[in-house]
This record gives structure tokens, sequence and C-alpha cells, in this order.
């Protein structure tokens, strides 16, 4: 699935134009950057938590070469599905 | 960010372009989008949003657990976990301005 299926679903759930939604399906993804870019976590109920982490710096290795490289701190998404989702996609 | 939040901020926006959809509409849509998702993960489905990641199934294996109350030896079934890895977009987004708060040796 991708974002003109996920606009095309919110076309006819909600009866908006077809651009309309596919704006709206935009804006939720920009709203949602915008606050994992503050650092802001973002919980959706019945769906699951994007949490943004602070890494430090470690030790990595080039896989090819077996180099050892510093890997630079930096700060990455992670998400935790909810219960519910978890229940469902094994129901 | 709660979604509550979420559909405040979207309906800030869509206000000053569709000022005749309704908050229960906008949160309608925000609503439909996390169950379109769910659904096709449920149905084994991926779905890949350009700019911000991809979500998918993950296959947990059997593996033999163990009560810790009583130390049984107990067989934990294959589960399947929805997995979400961020985009390019986002990791680029979130690492620009040369991580603030970090120690200050970037690149090099």
């Amino acid at each position: 699935m991708r974002k003109v299926d996920i606009a095309l679903k919110v076309c006819q759930e909600v009866g908006v134009s077809k651009s309309e939604a596919l704006d709206m399906v935009e804006d939720v993804l920009e709203i949602m950057k915008e606050g994992l870019q503050k650092g802001e976590s973002i919980k959706i109920a019945g769906f699951g938590n994007f949490i943004v982490r602070n890494k430090r710096e470690r030790k990595g290795r080039n896989p090819r070469t077996g180099e050892e490289i510093a890997i630079t701190p930096r700060r990455v998404v992670t998400f935790r599905p909810s219960q519910l989702f978890k229940k469902y996609v094994n129901s | 960010m709660t979604k509550a939040h979420l559909i405040d901020r979207l309906a800030e926006r869509v206000a000053e372009r569709t000022p005749e959809l309704s908050r229960k509409q906008v949160e309608q849509v925000v609503n439909t989008i996390f169950t379109a998702i769910r659904d096709s993960l449920k149905k084994g489905e991926k779905t890949e949003i350009r700019g911000f990641g991809s979500f998918r199934l993950r296959t947990r294996q059997t593996k033999e657990g163990r009560n810790p109350k009583t130390g049984a030896t107990v067989c934990v079934p294959e589960k399947r976990m929805p997995f979400f890895k961020a985009g390019k977009e986002i990791k680029e987004l979130l690492n620009q301005c040369s991580n603030k708060e970090g120690t200050s040796h970037e690149s090099a």
C-alpha cells in the first residue's frame, strides 16, 4: 500500500475529493515529521508510539573491509506498536 | 503529541483550505489513515510511505520460553510483529543542524 491508496480510503470513508484526501494525508505526515524533528514523541492510541531517541557515538565496522569506524551521534525514530496493534496482526 | 493534538493541527491546516470540513470529519481522516496501515499489515501487505518510512511485518519464530514463576519450559508460538523503518528523509530531518545537544565533532 502506498500514499495514494491511503488517500483513496480517506476519500471513501470521509467523503472528500481525492485531491483533498491526498492533501490531508500529506498534512498528517508533515505534522508528524515536524513533531519528530522537534524531538517530540507521537502517541497514537490503538496504533503505537513513535519515539525519538538520541544515540551516542559508538564504534562500528565496515562489514566489507573490517575497518573500524566511528558511528557519529545521531537521533533515530523508533516505533513501538501498541498492544492492540500487535494483537490485531496476530488475530 | 497525541492523536488529539494531531487532529487539532490538521484541523487548523484544513480550515484555511477547506473550511466546510467539520472537526468530526478531520478526526475521521486521521483514524482512517492509521486503520488503513493496520489493515494492510493484517493482510500481510506492507505499506511504504515515501519520505516517511515503511510499515511491515516481522515474524518472530517459535522459541522455548520459561514460566518465570514455575520454571516450566513452555513453547512460545510464532508471532507477527508490526515493524516500522524510518525513511531517509526523516533520518536526515532529525540529524540536520548536526545534533544540537551532541558533542561537537561533526564529519571528519
